[in-house]
C-alpha cells in the first residue's frame, strides 16, 4: 500500500541531502581558503554558516513533527531519529569548517611556516569521508558506511603526523614559530574532528539500515 | 495554501433539555483540509460535528443557539432544506451502515432519490465513486452481491463512496475506524488524505494518534468547551493550553 507518509520521508531525506551539500561545500571552501590563504573565501564560509544552522533547525522541526504526527515504527522510526542525529553531526562539521576558516584569517598575513604535505592529504580524506557518509545515508548503503568508518584510523594517523612534525621540528626548536604553528596544529585537529563526525554518521546509517549498533564497537563491523 | 473557509460555527451553544453540551463554540473548517476534533467521552465533539449537517435536530428536546455556515449559507435558516444540507455535507459513522441492498444499489440509491434516471450516468457515477473510495477493484466483479457480505473495512469505504456519489462537498467522519482493524484503519486514513484534495473533511476521533496522522487542524474539546484549536503540528508538539497538553500526553484526570 502506498503511504502519504513516504512522501514526507522523501522530503526529509531531501532536506538532509541539501544540508549535506552545503556542509561539503563549506569544508571544501575552508580548505581551499587555507591552501591559498584566501581571506575572502574564509570570511564567506564563516558568513554562510547561518544557512547551515537554519537547515539544522528546519530538519529538527521536520523530524519532531513526523515523530509526533505519524508515530513511526521500526525502520521509519530509525530513519527519523537518525536523521535528527545526522543533522547535528552535519552542523558540527560546518562549525569545524568555520573554525578552519578562522585559522586561515589568523595565518593569512604571515608566510606559511612550511609547505603543507599531510594537511592536504587529511583534507582530501575529510572531504571523501563526508561525501561518502552522506551518500551512505541517502542510498542506505551499509558497505559504503563501513568504508567511512574504516577510514577514521587513517585520519587519526594523519593528524598525529602533523602534530608530531609541528611539535618536534618547529615549536620545540624555535618558539617564534608558535603563532604560525598552532593554527596549523588546530587545522589538523579540526579536519580530524570532521572525520569523526562523518564516522558517527556512518555508524548511524548502519543502525538505521540493519538495526545493529556498531558505535564504540568497531569489531562488530563485519558481523 | 488554500485557506478558504468551507464551514463555520459561530458562538454555538447546544442543549439536550436543560443540559448544556456545547458552550460558545466558534470554529472554522477550511476547504481541502482535514479538521479533527479530539477530547474525552462526553466532551461534546460528536454533538458538535452533528451540527454541521443538522443531525441533532432529529433528537427531541434539543436547543441550538448560534450560527452554522456552509459557505455563505446559514444552514439552520428555516428556508433551508435539511435534506439538501445532508447531501452537501455527508456523514460516515462509527459503525458502517450500508443499506441491506446490493453494492451497486447502495451507491445508486442516493442518485435515484435525487431524481436521476439516466442509467448510463448512474453506472458511471457508481464506478467513479467506488474508485474514489478505493474499493472498486475489490467489488467490481460482484456489484450485485449484498453489501452486507463485505468486510467491515470494505463496508466503511462503501459508505464513503455513497457520500461521494451525490456530490457531497464536506464529509463528516464520526469515529470512522472505531470498529476496524489496523490495516483497514490505515486504508481509511490513506483514503481521507486522498479525499481532502477534492472535499473538506471533519473527523471526530477518540484516537488522538489518528487525529495527528490525518488532520491539518485539530480542536480539543473538554466539557463542552473548545479549549484549543490550531494547526495539528502545533497542537501535538507544543499545545498552548495546559489542559490540551495534559490530555494529549495522557496525564488527564
Amino acid at each position: 500500500m502506498e503511504r502519504h507518509f513516504d512522501t514526507e520521508l522523501a522530503d526529509l531525506k531531501g532536506s538532509i541531502l541539501q544540508m549535506g551539500d552545503l556542509v561539503e561545500e563549506a569544508i571544501i571552501d575552508s580548505v581551499e581558503a587555507l591552501k591559498k590563504l584566501d581571506k575572502d573565501k574564509a570570511a564567506k564560509v564563516i558568513a554562510d554558516d547561518k544557512f547551515i544552522d537554519e537547515s539544522e533547525l528546519k530538519i529538527d522541526e521536520e523530524c519532531l513533527d513526523l515523530l509526533a504526527l505519524r508515530q513511526p515504527m521500526a525502520v521509519d522510526l530509525r530513519f527519523i531519529t537518525m536523521a535528527m542525529k545526522i543533522s547535528t553531526d552535519l552542523e558540527r562539521m560546518a562549525d569545524l569548517a568555520v573554525d578552519i576558516s578562522q585559522r586561515v584569517l589568523e595565518l593569512a598575513d604571515k608566510p606559511l611556516l612550511k609547505p603543507l604535505v599531510d594537511i592536504p592529504k587529511l583534507t582530501l580524506l575529510a572531504q571523501k569521508m563526508t561525501r561518502d557518509a552522506i551518500g551512505s545515508f541517502i542510498k542506505k548503503d551499509v558497505d559504503l558506511a563501513k568504508q567511512v568508518i574504516l577510514c577514521d584510523k587513517e585520519a587519526d594517523d594523519l593528524r598525529n603526523l602533523v602534530q608530531q612534525e609541528l611539535l618536534n621540528d618547529y615549536i620545540s626548536k624555535n618558539k617564534e614559530t608558535i603563532p604560525r604553528a598552532i593554527p596549523l596544529l588546530l587545522v589538523a585537529r579540526h579536519l580530524e574532528r570532521i572525520c569523526d563526525h562523518a564516522t558517527n554518521i556512518a555508524e548511524d546509517v548502519i543502525y538505521m539500515v540493519e538495526a545493529r549498533v556498531v558505535k564504540h564497537h568497531i569489531e562488530k563491523l563485519d558481523k | 495554501m488554500d485557506n478558504k473557509i468551507k464551514m463555520q460555527a459561530k458562538n454555538v451553544d447546544f442543549f439536550y433539555g436543560k443540559t448544556q453540551a456545547l458552550k460558545k463554540v466558534s470554529l472554522d473548517v477550511y476547504s481541502h483540509k482535514v479538521t479533527a476534533m479530539i477530547g474525552p467521552s462526553g466532551c461534546g465533539k460528536s454533538t458538535f460535528i452533528r451540527l454541521f449537517n443538522r443531525m441533532n435536530e432529529l433528537v427531541p428536546h434539543t436547543t441550538l443557539c448560534g450560527e452554522i455556515f456552509l459557505d455563505d449559507l446559514e444552514i439552520n435558516n428555516p428556508l433551508v432544506d435539511a435534506v439538501d444540507i445532508r447531501r452537501r455535507v455527508g456523514m460516515v459513522f462509527q459503525k458502517p451502515n450500508p443499506f441491506p441492498k446490493s453494492i451497486f444499489e447502495n451507491i445508486s440509491y442516493g442518485l435515484k432519490v435525487n431524481g436521476i434516471k439516466n442509467k448510463a450516468f448512474i453506472e458511471h457515477k457508481v464506478e467513479d465513486s467506488l474508485k474514489k473510495a478505493v474499493i472498486w477493484d475489490e467489488v467490481k466483479n460482484r456489484l450485485n452481491d449484498s453489501a452486507l457480505k463485505l468486510s467491515g473495512g470494505q463496508q466503511q469505504r462503501l459508505c464513503i463512496a455513497r457520500c461521494l456519489a451525490v456530490e457531497t462537498e464536506v464529509i463528516l467522519f464520526d469515529e470512522p475506524c472505531a470498529s476496524l482493524d489496523p490495516i483497514s484503519t490505515a486504508k481509511i486514513e490513506e483514503l481521507i488524505l486522498e479525499l481532502k484534495k477534492e472535499y473538506s473533511i471533519v473527523i471526530v476521533t477518540h484516537n488522538m494518534q489518528q487525529a495527528a496522522r490525518v488532520s491539518d487542524c485539530t480542536g480539543f474539546f473538554l466539557l463542552g468547551e473548545l479549549v484549543e484549536f490550531g494547526k495539528t503540528q502545533d497542537i501535538f508538539t507544543a499545545p498552548k493550553d495546559k489542559r490540551t497538553e495534559a490530555y494529549i500526553t495522557g496525564r488527564f484526570g
